[in-house]
């Protein structure tokens, strides 16, 4: 007994050292697993406090940055209203009415990174304004992420510019389904993988969102085709994706809440059964 | 004593807040960051127990993480690097470190280069290859420590000098 006590004396420096670094080797290998980050996460008071002070600064440089992007998103808009009132003679679908399955919350981004391997952001909406995980957040040129952790008034978004991330996207203008990825190298371009060799591939084509996920509505813009190339196996193409929305500036996000995810996973998980 | 504790505390803030407000989001050339709140663990008194050094690096390098979404990648990094320090103190300072009186205030340029540089790459080795987490890109974190180490170094030289020559 006398030994061990004396052998922890004489080693204390070191044995501190193996139990603080074993701790942060724990935290780091949780956190590289998808949805385990818990503990350690910028979606709370302290940092959200503190990046809400930067951004309330920070957020007048790029005013007007921001108008001209809501300036362009709004005559994109009423472009689309109006063509479909003529095209569609008064037979307007009143959105309104029908039932509305996804609701959108707008968020400001406190803070966003693109230079690490995975990369988050955080926003200013949390559980008190029912922003759950597994949500999808988007801009109004493309998709931005999904929902990681929530606090009470802050969230932290999974950027898709991250290892971990894997986004059901489709070819516009066919149904080919592939996976969205990223290789940590470029915050300009992802990688688009799993894409059948039978799908008509062609540079500038466009990419959006497959109705799969279940967290994003179908048809969002993600980006173009820059250039593309069958893998080893050559049964399917990998594809390089430049992304229509800038991930190194954003300033302001739609949150989408799709309230039938939870049927729609309860099927699916009744059917894999 | 209790000024160094007072001049300590806050550094260890002033340092976090600089690094997670500024340094964090410089992204030079896309992805190129300096890591300055090691300057913490640089100028830790050396007299004092290394025990506190581990704590309060551990510490200083959570709430970077934090700050920053990165899991523990900091913490250890830090941990490591305030472990290491005796080495690298006695291999840039030599007879000065065994006598303990190593001053950073007032020591020569080409010891406190060594000291730093040494520390910076082993810190940025650490952090970069937990970060990454994948030994088959080891290209990507060779270049990634390369290149912020090169900024890491030249910021914290320039501000150790800087804020010692003030003191006079």
């Amino acid at each position: 007994m006398q030994q061990i006590i004396n052998f922890v004396i004489k080693n204390k420096t070191f044995l501190l050292f193996l139990f603080l670094f074993s701790i942060c080797l724990a935290l780091t290998i949780q956190s590289h697993s998808y949805h385990r980050s818990k503990f350690i996460n910028s979606a709370n008071a302290l940092s959200g406090g503190v990046y809400g002070t930067v951004n309330s600064i920070d957020k007048y440089f790029d005013l007007e940055q921001e108008n001209e992007i809501l300036a362009e998103e709004n005559k994109r808009l009423k472009e689309q209203l109006f063509n479909s009132i003529n095209s569609e003679n008064n037979t307007v679908i009143d959105t309104s009415i029908s039932k509305k399955n996804y609701r959108i919350t707008i968020a400001d981004v406190y803070k966003n990174s693109y230079s690490s391997t995975n990369n988050f952001l955080t926003v200013n909406k949390g559980k008190n304004d029912s922003i759950k995980q597994d949500f999808g957040v988007i801009t109004s040129k493309g998709i931005v992420g999904i929902i990681d952790n929530t606090s009470k008034n802050y969230a932290t978004v999974l950027s898709i510019l991250s290892k971990k991330s894997r986004i059901n996207v489709k070819l516009k203008n066919s149904n080919h389904i592939g996976s969205l990825t990223w290789n940590g190298k470029s915050p300009e371009f992802v990688q688009l993988i799993d894409v059948s060799k039978f799908a008509p591939v062609k540079a500038g084509d466009t990419i959006v969102t497959g109705g799969q996920s279940s967290i994003f509505p179908k048809g969002i813009n993600i980006g173009s085709i820059e250039s593309f190339e069958t893998d080893i196996s050559g049964d399917t193409y990998t594809i390089q994706v430049k992304l229509f929305n800038d991930m190194t500036n954003i300033g302001t996000v739609y949150i989408i809440e799709n309230k039938d995810r939870d049927e729609i996973l309860k099927l699916q998980n009744s059917s894999n059964e | 004593m209790n000024s160094a504790l007072g001049v300590n505390s806050i550094r260890f803030v002033l340092l976090l807040l600089i690094q997670v407000v500024i340094c964090s989001h410089i992204n030079f050339l896309g992805y190129i960051n300096p890591y300055i709140y090691i300057i913490f663990i640089f100028l830790f008194p050396i007299r004092e127990d290394r025990l506190v050094l581990l704590l309060t690096s551990f510490l200083l390098g959570m709430f970077v993480d934090v700050f920053m979404d990165s899991g523990g990648v900091h913490a250890a990094a830090s941990v490591f690097l305030a472990y290491a320090r005796p080495v690298f103190l006695k291999t840039s300072f030599g007879m000065l470190y065994e006598h303990q009186s190593v001053k950073f205030s007032n020591t020569d340029l080409g010891s406190l280069i060594t000291y730093v540089t040494l520390g910076t790459i082993t810190h940025h080795l650490i952090l970069f290859s937990l970060e990454v987490f994948n030994i088959s890109s080891i290209l990507l974190i060779l270049k990634k420590t390369l290149f912020s180490s090169i900024f890491t170094i030249i910021l914290c030289i320039l501000i150790i000098v800087l804020f010692s020559r003030n003191k006079k």
